[in-house]
């Protein structure tokens, strides 16, 4: 199978050949959470900081799971609707991970989970401050994304549509708009539903794709992995393969001259 | 004495370290970050940070999540 080049994504320190970046929230196991990300393909998961629950024996972990060696680990600052909280859950979480990186959300409520522009803005100067890489999820909002690329955004993460939601790309106007203001790698994160949206968001130019939901909520979660990684190379090809321009009218795939009968 | 872990009162001994807690708690140190009072206590200070009445602590690990 012929393959082509293409450059890598890189978010701060790292450098990923894979486009698509997963959660590891919602499986129905640690063996299929680890089974999904290997077939996805992936080379960056995300996962989350919570409490440790001292009413329970401790079980083995997430990390018990997720080869360290083959995958970069992202955690997210998911749950916290304020910049404090963002900003201490990111300490916790560089203390646990050793890592610079971390995907910052700062959520307005809890029925939407939309950003909360404001806060994001604010913990985001503040992470970088800290020697943070911070990819940050935000709302599709251009000029939210300029204002976050100034305060030194690692990554701008518009959300597709709201988390979990899988209603795709709501406006790939604005996601259009967002990648010709910024030069920080833009990713789309959240909303995905299935493969279409990932290609969809691709080809609209997008450096890469977070998901979570659209593959732990899938009804066959690993044959879903393969489709949004299937789609992940195919919108990028198609993005960097250059779409034909689209017509009101047809246009002859076959040569018009030479056709019997005619005169 | 009485100190709160994860939002949850709790009776403790007097003159405990935050890694004593662990320990005590049977919690891998590697697998566990912790927050005093709103404030992180790197790993290589658990030894000798020493935890006060009605101290708040948060301890966490990572989970799945997107």
């Amino acid at each position: 199978m012929q393959t082509f080049e293409d450059e890598p994504l890189v978010l701060g320190d790292v450098s990923l050949r894979s486009r698509l970046l997963v959660g590891t929230g919602k499986y129905a196991s640690f063996e299929e959470t680890a089974r999904a990300l290997e077939i996805s393909g992936t080379q960056l998961v995300t996962v989350a900081v919570r409490r440790v629950n001292l009413d329970r024996e401790q079980g083995p972990s997430l990390l018990d799971h997720i080869d360290r060696s083959r995958y970069e680990i992202l955690p997210n600052t998911a749950g916290c609707y304020d910049a404090a909280s963002a900003i201490r859950t990111a300490h916790l979480a560089r203390e646990l991970l050793g890592t610079k990186l971390v995907k910052l959300e700062v959520l307005g409520d809890e029925k939407t989970l939309l950003p909360d522009p404001v806060g994001t803005l604010e913990a985001t100067r503040e992470l970088v401050a800290e020697d943070f890489d911070v990819l940050v999820y935000c709302s599709d909002d251009p000029r939210l994304a300029v204002r976050l690329e100034e305060a030194g955004a690692t990554s701008v993460m518009p959300a597709g549509s709201p988390i979990g939601s899988g209603q795709g790309v709501l406006n790939p106007n604005a996601i259009r708009i967002t990648l010709e203001l910024v030069s920080c790698p833009v990713i789309v994160d959240a909303g995905v539903g299935t493969a279409s949206d990932v290609a969809l968001a691709m080809e609209l130019g997008a450096d890469g794709v977070l998901l979570n939901t659209g593959i732990a909520g899938a009804r066959d979660p690993l044959r879903m992995a393969a489709a949004m990684r299937d789609a992940c190379t195919a919108g990028r090809n198609a993005r960097l393969a250059g779409r034909i321009e689209r017509r009101l009218y047809a246009n002859a795939s076959s040569p018009t001259e030479g056709v019997i009968g005619s005169r | 004495m009485i100190i709160s872990i994860n939002g949850e009162r709790r009776e403790v001994r007097e003159d405990l370290t935050v890694g004593d807690l662990i320990a005590d708690l049977g919690l891998a140190p590697e697998q566990v970050a912790v927050e005093r009072n709103g404030a992180l206590v790197p790993r290589a200070r658990h030894g000798a940070t020493r935890l006060a009445p009605d101290d708040a602590l948060e301890l966490v690990t990572l989970v799945g999540g997107g």
